[in-house]
């Protein structure tokens, strides 16, 4: 039971990273690709419909969590407060200036609104990847299974690491650029000629640093956490998830460059999906390591909800998952295609 | 300032700001609903035009209650965590359904309605704006099972870790006390949402401006009103309140400020509780109703403070009193502004009664106040328990999360909710400013009869 949780879980995960990723990502462009105030509105109604529903991912899996891991999720959200309470605001922030940004028909407050939406997004990034470094490292968890974290405090790794230490952002830097490199794909996708053209070179261009931040994470964790590579060793296997990870990375540029767009952008699912897959199968089965001891560890079983809870949970999670599955089949097919600004919208 | 106090502060201040939002978005809905299904059927496209108009005001709203929302579900961990960790394995269950059933139906849904009529067909864009009233009123029936479960907690056990599972999946989503707070509170939902609607119509009509849109916006917020705000009162504030004094009589005696348990207890309209005395100043008090209202008899015993002990009493005990006496006052007023305002419309002399389109105009925040009020009742009234009679709000906050840091985020908030208010004010004013859009000219014709 707790395994299954475990991956459902993480598939929440992934479809919230592969989805709100790219709109995140062309949050963090679109101040950069647009060079007249037409081009932005493209830009913005690319994500328009979608961004809100994409960002519900995280609000369920969060619930999830809650519902499946109680445990996790009271220490975790407690030890990482001050970052989490950056998030919220951040969260806050980007959602209105998406918004509202429609609404201004003044230019002040229009780039004003802009501005914000490049900021929130592009920290929204980078808090998310430091949050999933600071998993992997691990965290000074005390005996009854709490911990709480700094912002920082030296910048290294160690027992008493801060939120942000030269590992976490090297993990945040890599979001950002994955992120980056994932909505300049998705533009290329839903936009026509110059901005086309535009969306395509970015990516190519962010992609060589993908590569080597995604290299050099790898070396990178084995330094913070020792025991990366353990549960690989033990599961020869799963060395197939970074060979994965390789040839997506090369599947971006290889069909970037072709002009095949549509390929080059599930090539970036892809590369998020297995990053994310190869990051958790290290951690099986802890949820949260701790950097005071191994016993301290919070794992799945510790953490897991009632045997009840979970088996009835398990019925409507199926269900809900095929609504939204559903649901989403029909938006993103309601407004597939190239985006054009027929004046469609309750003068949005 | 001591954590648990910043925490609570907190919580109570995010929650009532986020609050302010989705009770529009449910009444909204609810009313955009009645504008499309009249507009479907009568192919009156100034209908059309009157949901169009609220769905650009429902837009603006459901953002600002998203981007507050968020921080709620949040809260339970970094604010409450030792709450979180003893009972995810019940609340859990109903905040991550709220998330896969009413959130992914709502935000798609709410994507359709407001970008895709040229795509949909009329009919396809009326099951868009009904599916977004059906997912925010789940919404609202999870986040409710959710407090029910605190102010009541039924079909629980004890695991032997020490944090709690259910037992039986209905029995947690039919707790009796969910249905009775869910009605009470969706019936709030819909009086804010009718308000909102007579006060832009209020204000059409009095300026002499959009003058038809002015007409059908009070009309069908008169309407929703008249009823929505008597069944606030009867059955649903009746029923809840019954069921209340039944399981929180300590909440009830402080609610209605009674010190002393009696038979043919009075209720008090009006006056100022005095803890050091345990009497009540300047007390408008009518004898026997309160034990009436509570048993259905003028002479029941009704119990009050002196039976609760001190450390059980629900604090602050006083913004107890005056919630609920603001919440009573506001809901009898809705009653006797609507009744009127409803005999007005059905004798047709409503949009020419300019002193009782005044009070409809400027009426509009108190629902909000009422809301407002009513849930600070039902968080105070179960105080001091997180789950009533099992946790106290004393054992649930995060240990390690520093009053300061408590503060520092909970000045965070204020700042950024100031300017979120300010924005919302600012643009919502002025899309009703600027109005509908002027209707086709063949439309107007067929004009709607005052």
């Amino acid at each position: 039971m707790g395994f299954l949780w475990f991956w459902m879980v993480a598939v929440m995960l992934v479809a919230y990273v592969v989805l709100d990723g790219f709109d995140l990502g062309v949050g963090m462009l679109h101040l950069f690709l647009a060079r007249t105030e037409q081009e932005r509105q493209i830009l913005v109604r690319s994500i328009g419909p979608v961004w809100d529903g994409n960002e519900v991912w995280l609000l369920a899996t969060g619930g999830t969590l809650y519902f499946a891991f109680p445990l996790l999720y009271a220490s975790a959200f407690s030890g990482f407060y001050l970052a989490l309470m950056i998030v919220l605001w951040l969260l806050i922030l980007r959602g209105v200036s998406v918004e509202l940004r429609t609404h201004m028909n003044v230019t002040v407050w229009r780039s004003f609104f802009d501005g914000v939406f490049v900021f929130a997004s592009a920290l929204l990034a980078i808090f998310y990847g430091a949050a999933l470094a600071n998993v992997i490292r691990g965290v000074p968890l005390h005996e009854d299974g709490y911990f709480f974290l700094p912002l920082w405090t030296n910048w290294r790794t160690g027992a008493q690491p801060g939120i942000l230490d030269w590992y976490t952002v090297i993990g945040g830097v890599l979001a950002l650029v994955a992120l980056a490199v994932h909505g300049a794909l998705y533009l290329a996708v839903k936009t026509e000629s110059d901005l086309q053209d535009r969306s395509r070179t970015l990516a190519q261009r962010l992609w060589v640093l993908l590569l080597v931040l995604t290299i050099v994470s790898l070396p990178a964790s084995m330094i913070v956490r020792s025991d990366t590579l353990a549960n690989y060793r033990a599961y020869p296997v799963a060395f197939l998830v970074p060979v994965a990870v390789l040839l997506a990375l090369l599947g971006i540029t290889h069909f970037s460059r072709k002009g095949d767009d549509v390929k080059a952008f599930a090539c970036s699912c892809a590369y998020l999906t297995m990053m994310l897959v190869g990051a958790v199968f290290g951690l099986y089965p802890r949820l949260l390591p701790a950097t005071t001891g191994s016993q301290y560890d919070i794992t799945i079983a510790k953490a897991l909800s009632g045997p009840y809870s979970l088996h009835v949970g398990l019925i409507w999670w199926a269900f809900g998952m095929c609504l939204a599955f559903i649901y989403f089949f029909i938006v993103y097919r309601m407004f597939r295609g190239k985006v054009s600004l027929d004046g469609e919208g309750y003068g949005h | 300032m001591d954590a648990l106090l910043l925490h609570r502060i907190h919580f109570a201040f995010t929650i009532t700001f986020h609050y302010l939002f989705p009770q529009l978005t449910m009444g909204l809905a609810l009313l955009i609903v009645v504008f499309k299904t009249i507009a479907l059927r009568s192919g009156n496209e100034l209908y059309h035009q009157a949901a169009r108009f609220w769905a650009r005001i429902f837009a603006i709203n459901f953002l600002i209650g998203v981007v507050t929302g968020i921080p709620m579900e949040f809260q339970f961990g970094t604010n409450w965590s030792q709450f979180a960790r003893i009972t995810g394995g019940v609340i859990g269950q109903p905040l991550a359904m709220e998330g896969v059933f009413s959130f992914f139906l709502e935000s798609t849904f709410l994507g359709l309605f407001l970008f895709a009529e040229k795509r949909l067909s009329p009919w396809q864009h009326w099951a868009s704006a009904f599916l977004v009233f059906v997912g925010s009123w789940i919404s609202g029936f999870f986040i409710i099972v959710t407090n029910a479960w605190m102010q009541h907690p039924v079909a629980y056990r004890v695991l032997p870790n020490g944090a709690f599972e259910v037992t039986s999946f209905w029995g947690l989503l039919t707790n009796p006390w969910a249905l009775l707070e869910y009605a009470h509170n969706m019936s709030g939902a819909v009086i804010t949402g009718a308000f909102v609607m007579c006060a832009v119509g209020a204000f059409y009509v009095l300026e002499d401006h959009f003058l038809e849109y002015g007409k059908i916006f009070l009309r069908v917020g008169v309407i929703a009103g008249v009823i929505a705000c008597i069944t606030q009162i009867f059955p649903t504030g009746d029923l809840h309140g019954k069921y209340l004094a039944k399981h929180q009589p300590a909440a009830v005696a402080a609610m209605e400020g009674l010190f002393t348990s009696q038979a043919g207890a009075p209720i008090v309209l009006m006056g100022q509780p005095n803890i050091e005395q345990q009497t009540i100043d300047n007390p408008i008090a009518v004898n026997d109703v309160l034990s009436f209202l509570i048993y259905g008899t003028t002479k029941a015993e009704v119990e009050g403070l002196d039976k609760v002990p001190r450390d059980q009493w629900p604090e602050p005990m006083i913004l107890l009193f005056y919630s609920y006496h603001i919440m009573a006052g506001l809901g009898t007023y809705f009653v006797l502004i609507m009744a009127i305002a409803a005999f007005l419309l059905w004798r047709g002399r409503l949009f020419h009664a300019r002193w009782a389109l005044w009070p409809l105009l400027l009426s509009f925040p108190l629902p909000y106040v009422a809301n407002t009020a009513g849930w600070m009742t039902a968080e105070i009234g179960r105080q001091p328990w997180v789950v009533y009679g099992l946790i106290r709000t004393s054992q649930g906050y995060s240990k390690y999360v520093s009053s300061g840091n408590s503060l520092f985020t909970l000045l965070g908030f204020m700042g950024l909710y100031t300017l979120l208010s300010i924005l919302f004010v600012v643009l919502v004013y002025r899309i009703i400013e600027s109005g509908p859009a002027p209707a086709p000219a063949a439309d107007v014709a067929q004009k709607v009869t005052a």
